[in-house]
């Protein structure tokens, strides 16, 4: 079994490269683009960790995944060992190694950052995530006593399957309940499958299930329940609401309802869920992007994958954002991928007005430039208007991907639910515990829009504070 | 999966389906809609509820074989499945004692103002039901109709039954009788529930319309149902999808469910040539046993 080198010898190995498709390739299909660490590789940079006394990498992750104690068993080759650690505190680290920010995160953390380059935390996490579901290893259904009450967990995106999965492991019954015909959330409907394998998310969901959880679909709690209905007649002790960000934000500007124009959401939807690019041996379509101009607006990550979606669809795809590509909320290592293959990038633009045809179909936009101003509340430059600079492009399909706001349909059945004036629900920090007793809540519904993680670990913080609350019985 | 429970055809090309889903059939009220998607690789459309019964568990809808998705699901019988409903989803109509109202189906949009009907009946109005039909073999719930309004009319395009003419031209013929009229509620065919708002319009009479955009998700998600009403835009999936018929932008509505017609022929196209090679391939079976 292999050992750690001397930390010398350590420092001197390079960072491994992931491989993967070529991007001229990729550009024309729907397959991941990573492609994950071979063996060799992972050992060789979970070799380079040098086991810090005060490791700072953990202190990068919200949920404190015990990165040096996996790292050490990844050089030791125990490639189950080490997921079964990260397991300890992340439920899904085949998605988390995938999507997670490392970049801001752990690995921005990590010691080797300053001098060298940090070591490839996500990568490894993912690369033994996948070893583990390539060895066909389930998680064990929890052999501990039922403790004979009910949890409802109200949508099935990451805070929902981590909330789910804690609460079955310390004895709960668990069901949750989900509006759409698929599980997982954002995980499914807004990811696309070249950044997460479907695959993977019904891997990780199926595990749940084998594990006990009850899984219903096409339940739309404020609408087929009520909260209410769930705890007083359905026999629910506690509900965790984890809904999500919902609503679209749109621009606000003339020409929005053309048809031709989307949120991201819903091209991603088609795309993605109903898998419009199959189309039509899947019913649903999504307007031709081949050779197509599409413009997306926007500089997250949602964003950079609707545009690379489009682009794999066929189309001529440029982003629009309103700042410098410094200001840009995506993760660098999806403006790379963008880049290389063939996203083209206006920065400093913005559309002001969509013009259509006769018939009400988009045809071309009239954009105006910006330019950096003094820093806003968020400490970014703020863009400001160059007068004059208004020019009109021709486009075919415009996307909007500037954020959502949250859904309705909890806060109008609920409204013993406290939200804030942007619709967010409002939770105690440590208990999660919204104003509603027996009702608690977490992820985008909470934060807005966020991160897979931070979901992740308010769904983990939620189930603690559920089974205390379940245990003591005061609220 | 869900099960059919009952599937009859009420004219050519609209048929009856109870669906059972109990909790759906327990929550619906009038005005409300279902999603449903019939197979693994369908798409999600939506669906008004026509009824419902809680103690049988079963969703009423009735639907018109038109594109590709409903002509699949008009081939379906009792025993049968979809895989997914969803609901009930939107607000329910605003339902109260206005006086007199008036209730307009146009074609299959009667299966839709049926319940609104019953519920206004039973909230104490004065219920005029005036239904349109291209032709008397079209005429849909004739007797449901009649059973819940104090005055049931027909009309048909080409005269072959009732009233000769379109459901405007009854209700234009009320309004100059000098009839007072304290609500109309349109649903149908975008053309006809525009007519409806102006007949309506210069009188005053508040109308409300029940929109049909193209939807994805129906639980105010994508967007992609929304709608212009007032100048404002709206999602039609949680903030209607019934809206006051003098402020809706119809035009922008017909455009922009116009905008997958192409597709939805294509759809069929491939649906249909599906069908048919099954059908030969069962009857090559058939000959060669
Ligand atoms: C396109 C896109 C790309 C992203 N990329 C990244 C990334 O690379 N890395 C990253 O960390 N984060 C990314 N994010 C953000 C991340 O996906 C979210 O922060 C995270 O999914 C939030 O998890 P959640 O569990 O709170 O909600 P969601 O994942 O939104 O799940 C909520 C679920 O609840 C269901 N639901 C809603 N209302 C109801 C109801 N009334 N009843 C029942 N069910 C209901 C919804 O259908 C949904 O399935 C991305 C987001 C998008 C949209
Ligand atoms: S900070 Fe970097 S080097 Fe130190 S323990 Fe963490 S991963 Fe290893
Ligand atoms: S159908 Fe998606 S928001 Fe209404």
């Amino acid at each position: 079994m292999a050992e750690f080198l001397p930390p010398k010898e350590r420092t001197k190995l390079p960072r491994q490269v992931m491989p993967e498709q070529d991007p001229l390739i990729r550009a024309h299909n729907f397959e991941e683009v990573n492609l994950g660490l071979t063996k060799e590789q992972a050992i060789l940079d979970a070799q380079r960790c040098l086991q810090c006394k005060k490791p700072t990498c953990m202190d990068g992750c919200p949920v404190e995944i015990k990165i040096i104690d996996f790292l050490e068993l990844v050089v030791e080759e125990d490639f189950l060992g080490a997921a079964r650690k990260i397991k300890e505190d992340n439920v899904l680290p085949a998605i988390c190694g995938r999507v997670c920010p490392q970049e801001t995160q752990c690995e921005a953390k990590c010691v080797l950052a300053k001098r060298f380059e940090p070591v490839s935390i996500g990568r490894l996490e993912r690369f033994v995530a996948d070893y583990e579901m390539s060895k066909g290893i389930t998680s064990e259904i929890p052999r501990i006593d039922k403790k004979g009450k009910k949890v409802a967990v109200v949508g099935s995106g990451p805070a929902g399957l981590s909330c789910a999965g804690d609460l079955i492991n310390m004895g709960y019954d668990v069901t949750v309940f989900e509006a759409l015909h698929e599980l997982g959330g954002v995980l499914v409907y807004g990811i696309p499958e070249f950044r997460l394998p479907k695959e993977i998310v019904r891997k990780e969901v199926n595990n749940l299930r084998n594990m006990g959880v009850e899984f219903k679909t096409n339940v739309v709690i404020g609408a087929t329940y009520s909260i209410d209905e769930l705890m007083k007649e359905e026999g629910y002790s506690a509900v965790f609401v984890a809904v999500g960000a919902g609503l679209p934000w749109f621009m606000n500007i003339p020409g929005e309802s053309l048809a031709g124009v989307y949120s991201a959401n819903e091209f991603l939807t088609r795309v993605n869920l109903m898998k419009a690019y199959k189309f039509p041996e899947y019913d649903s379509p999504v307007l031709d992007c081949k050779e197509r101009r599409v413009a997306v607006f926007g500089g997250g990550n949602v964003a950079m994958d609707a545009v690379r979606t489009a682009l794999r669809l066929g189309a001529k795809a440029t982003i629009y954002y309103r700042r410098s590509e410094a200001e840009m909320p995506a993760r660098d290592e999806e403006i790379h991928h963008a880049k290389d293959e063939g996203v083209k990038f206006e920065m400093l633009t913005t559309p002001i007005e969509l013009l259509g045809d006769e018939n009400e179909r988009l045809h071309s936009m009239k954009c105006i430039r910006m330019e950096l101003g003094e820093p806003d509340a968020s400490g970014r430059r703020r863009p400001v208007p160059i007068e004059n600079s208004e020019y009109i492009e021709p486009v075919d399909i415009a996307i909007v991907a500037i954020g959502n706001g949250s859904n309705p349909l909890i806060s109008q059945t609920s409204p013993d639910i406290d939200t804030n004036k942007w619709g967010n629900i409002n939770v105690d920090g440590d208990t999660m515990r919204t104003s509603k007793p027996g009702v608690f809540a977490g992820g985008d519904i909470v934060t807005g829009g966020a991160t897979v993680i931070l979901a992740l670990g308010a769904g983990r913080q939620a189930a603690r504070g559920i089974d205390e609350y379940l245990t003591d019985g005061s609220w | 999966m869900f099960e059919i429970v009952e599937a009859r055809f009420l004219a050519q090309d609209i048929k009856l389906f109870k669906i059972y889903s109990p909790p759906i059939a327990r929550k619906r009220k009038a005005g409300q809609f279902v999603i449903i998607r019939v197979t693994e690789t369908g798409e999600r459309i939506p669906l008004t509820i026509a009824d419902s019964d809680p103690g049988q568990g079963t969703v009423t809808i009735i639907v018109q074989g038109i594109g590709k998705t409903t002509k699949e699901l008009n081939t379906k019988a009792a025993g049968d499945t979809i895989t997914d409903i969803v609901g009930p989803l939107g607000k329910p109509s605003h339902i109260e004692k206005f006086g007199t109202t008036v209730s307009i189906g146009g074609g299959v949009g009667t299966a839709i103002a049926y319940p609104t009907a019953v519920a206004l009946k039973k909230a104490g109005n004065h219920v005029i039901t005036i239904n349109g039909a291209r032709t008397k073999d079209m005429v849909i719930l004739e007797d449901e109709m009649k059973a819940v309004s104090d005055e049931a009319f027909i009309t048909t395009d080409d005269g072959s039954y009732g009233i000769h003419g379109f459901v405007t031209n009854k209700l234009q013929q009320l309004i100059d009788e000098g009839r007072q009229i304290d609500f109309v509620l349109a649903i149908g065919p975008i053309p006809m529930m525009q007519a409806v708002a102006e007949v309506t319009r210069p009188h005053g009479i508040y109308t409300v319309v029940s929109l049909n955009p193209i939807m994805v998700d129906g639980t105010g998600m994508c967007g992609g149902c929304r709608v212009q009403v007032d100048n404002k835009v709206q999602f039609a999936c949680v903030d209607g999808p019934e809206f006051d018929a003098h402020k809706v932008n119809f035009r922008n509505l017909v455009n922009r469910n116009r905008v997958y017609h192409e597709y939805e022929l294509k759809s069929l196209e491939s649906y249909e040539h599906r069908c048919k090679l099954n059908k030969q391939a069962d009857a090559l079976k058939a000959t060669s046993v």
